[in-house]
């Protein structure tokens, strides 16, 4: 469960997220706005890489501000650009540099590295430097490097925003696949379909908070 | 060191990485006291078995030493114009011979057991406050940055070459410098949001 209480942030002069108080328990939860709507500000609150100014932030019982190193060992995050996540030049050496501090034998880190690079179709490319992947493949390398970790609730800021389009689609089957509970910030409205619950944040504010259909139709109003 | 481990199930490839790092150490320094062209010639069968029996083939081998091309071109002609051809040529050798070794270690160590090694010897710096995962992690970083940065430069370049401008050291190094920042930004966020700042 995530929940938002009277959450305020400023940067400098800038209010970028004004009296936020949401409880979110849903499983795919999207939030769509304009640029500068505070999306990217409010994911970053749920697992503690923002602060609140003021109110607080709770996730899984937890308060962000006094458990973020807690919190981030069952919130995953996946960027927009995947070249910022990977860190490891081949890929199954990225996904097990997730558990370096899991105090997992080689044995086991081998063996759920290679479970999840099969499971998200990466396992032909385990010996590949990262670097050469294409852009969907390097998005599903940070996917299953966050997997690995096998964390309760998954964050993902603008995840297709750099992909085509059929990369776009794997991305969101995958989604669609997942246990965890998904918090998707995106652009690509098409990806929010099957959500259960959609924001619409405008200024720093929640506009519209409801099924995808209607709070996409007032995103579009909104954006006319 | 740039994440070109070639899969393979040699001895070389079976070979710990400490091992095989206190094994480059021990041959550089007998190749720099080797002083006949005999025993050069030797070690240089040795390198070329190595590389035959770890399978890696002739395209990755010369990868390894190809971009040394032009410096030992120099520095033979240096050396013979200062020295004489048989300083030119073991100097040459000697500094071709270490680099490919090096390579050779690279191609049949996977980083992450390289990164476990320095991880592994780093520890003693514990009593000083020194945390050798992060020692470790730093190199990791610093490896992965060169494909990283090398495509930001490409990128820069490319829009320098969209809009015509000329070449520029300062309109080149400017979106570069901010670019590289920018990443490591997010770079150091990615590696909160992955636990690794505890």
């Amino acid at each position: 469960m995530i929940e938002f209480s009277g959450v305020n942030v400023t940067l400098g002069e800038r209010e970028v997220l004004s009296d936020l108080t949401l409880s979110l328990p849903e499983r795919r939860i999207g939030v769509v706005g304009a640029n500068g709507s505070g999306k990217s500000t409010l994911a970053r609150l749920i697992n503690g890489l923002a602060l609140p100014t003021s109110g607080d932030v709770t996730v899984l019982g937890l308060d962000t501000r006094r458990h973020a190193a807690r919190i981030r060992r069952d919130v995953g995050f996946l960027f927009t650009d995947p070249d910022a996540q990977i860190v490891m030049p081949t890929v199954a050496e990225d996904v097990a540099f997730s558990l370096r501090r899991k105090g997992l034998s080689r044995d086991e880190v081998a063996e759920r590295v290679r479970a999840v690079l099969s499971r998200y179709g990466l396992a032909d490319h385990a010996d590949h430097p990262a670097h050469q992947l294409s852009g969907g493949q390097k998005q599903l390398l940070a996917l299953c490097s966050v997997l690995v970790l096998d964390p309760q609730i998954l964050i993902m800021d603008e995840p297709t925003t750099l992909l085509d389009l059929r990369h776009s689609r794997q991305v969101a089957d995958l989604m669609g696949r997942l246990p965890q509970q998904v918090v998707v910030v995106t652009h690509d409205l098409g990806l929010l379909d099957s959500f259960d619950r959609v924001l619409v944040l405008d200024q720093g504010r929640v506009v519209a908070d409801s099924t995808p259909k209607a709070a996409i139709d007032h995103y579009r109003d909104l954006m006319s | 060191m740039t994440g070109i481990y070639l899969p393979g199930d040699s001895f070389l490839h079976r070979l710990p990485a400490g091992a095989k790092l206190l094994g480059l150490a021990l041959l550089c320094t007998t190749l720099l006291l080797l002083g006949s062209p005999l025993w050069l010639g030797g070690f240089t069968v040795l390198v070329v078995l190595l590389y035959a029996v770890s399978g890696v083939g002739p395209a990755a081998a010369w990868a390894q030493v190809r971009p040394l091309r032009w410096f030992a071109v120099v520095l033979f002609v240096m050396q013979f114009a200062l020295v004489d051809l048989y300083g030119a040529v073991s100097s040459t050798l000697r500094i071709v011979l270490a680099v490919a070794l090096a390579g050779l270690v690279t191609l049949t160590t996977r980083f992450a057991d390289m990164t476990a090694c320095f991880e592994r010897c780093f520890a003693p710096l514990r009593a000083f406050g020194i945390d050798p995962f992060r020692v470790s992690l730093l190199l990791s970083l610093t490896v992965r940055s060169v494909p990283v940065i090398s495509a930001l430069a490409t990128r820069v370049r490319d829009a320098q070459r969209a809009r015509g401008v000329s070449w520029s050291v300062r309109a080149f190094a400017v979106p570069l410098v901010v670019s590289a920042l920018r990443h490591a930004d997010a770079l150091g966020e990615a590696l909160s949001a992955r636990g690794l700042d505890d």
